[in-house]
């Protein structure tokens, strides 16, 4: 059996180019699941009276790792298996509640061959509510050069995120 | 010239709290992962999309602090554990009650495997001078957490900025 491996490579990607948006109903399993699923504990993510009454807030919201691990699924469903993220930075704004929509959109900033010969792209992407950006996050994703490239065999000096 | 207490200037750029991961990376917390994201990445259901693709399989990158959350009980432990102690350690140290994490980059070098030992370490990069926001007055750090795996090869580095503040009063 040929496995399904199909990625795209950097030659069909383009600075400016929007990433398909993923729409997402969030419900109270959402934010637990995420939460539970990264091994946090704390209970402003899991227990809506703590959330209400002792934080203020107007219920339970999702975690940090549980939103990196939605950009890392937003983008690899982008690149296929074969790319490989190099780095993400997120920069807060505000918080993902039960019954939310969250939309999350993405475009590309910027595409470049590094020294070693690894292809990567930039990618600039936005979690929102309601139009209000609730998460950004730059993300850089190796993609292959060709259909013969494989970002993940690269090791050592051969790897600068 | 710095504001910084000596005891806190001592310990920019210095390694504080190694350790090593309460077990190894397992393949169930990763499913568990993938599931709550809808993560269909078949690197991560399909043994052989892993195994031409990673050599076998990996971690989602992103799972990289994962690995490291403490139990929220153990039986030699009494009190919860708290990750990213440095951050903990700057909020009484400076008596500050209020924090939060602004920004986070993560950085991803070897991949992580089931079966992997990961060890971390955390380093404070920077400490601002008191500074007011709308949240009140406090100080931001930088604080490195770095992950390596057992063959000490770095899987990893998170950089988190954090404030540290008191509502409405002298931030210390």
């Amino acid at each position: 059996m040929v496995a399904d491996t199909d990625s795209i490579t950097l030659g069909g990607v383009s600075e400016g180019d929007e990433l398909p948006v993923l729409s997402y109903d969030v419900s109270a399993t959402t934010i637990v699941l995420g939460a539970l699923a990264s091994r946090d504990w704390r209970p402003m993510h899991h227990d809506y009276d703590f959330a209400v009454n002792r934080n203020g807030i107007r219920d339970i919201f999702m975690n940090t790792p549980n939103q990196a691990a939605w950009f890392e699924r937003y983008v690899t469903d982008w690149t296929g298996p074969k790319g490989r993220l190099g780095r993400m930075t997120f920069r807060m704004k505000g918080s993902v509640f039960p019954k939310d929509t969250m939309t999350i959109s993405g475009r590309v900033s910027g595409t470049e061959i590094d020294d070693t010969g690894c292809g990567w792209a930039d990618l600039d992407i936005e979690l929102s509510v309601d139009g209000d950006t609730k998460t950004s996050c730059q993300a850089r994703v190796a993609v292959p050069t060709s259909s013969d490239d494989n970002p993940w065999t690269r090791r050592g000096d051969h790897w600068q995120p | 010239m710095s504001d910084l207490p000596p005891d806190v200037e001592a310990k920019i750029g210095v390694i504080q709290h190694e350790e090593e991961g309460g077990f190894p990376v397992e393949r169930g917390y990763i499913w568990t992962s993938c599931a709550s994201v809808e993560n269909g990445n078949p690197l991560f259901w399909d043994e052989a999309v892993a195994s031409e693709v990673t050599g076998g399989p990996i971690a989602p990158p992103t799972m990289l602090s994962v690995w490291f959350r403490p139990h929220h009980w153990s039986p030699d432990r009494t009190e919860p554990a708290l990750p990213l102690q440095v951050h903990f350690d700057l909020k009484e140290r400076f008596e500050l009650p209020e924090a939060v994490m602004t920004d986070n980059t993560i950085v991803f070098h070897e991949p992580v495997r089931p079966g992997d030992r990961i060890r971390s370490r955390q380093v404070l990069r920077s400490v601002s001078e008191p500074k007011t926001t709308k949240l009140g007055t406090g100080r931001f750090w930088v604080i490195d957490v770095e992950y390596l795996n057992q063959h000490d090869e770095l899987v990893g580095v998170e950089s988190y900025t954090g404030f540290g503040y008191r509502r409405g009063s002298d931030g210390g």
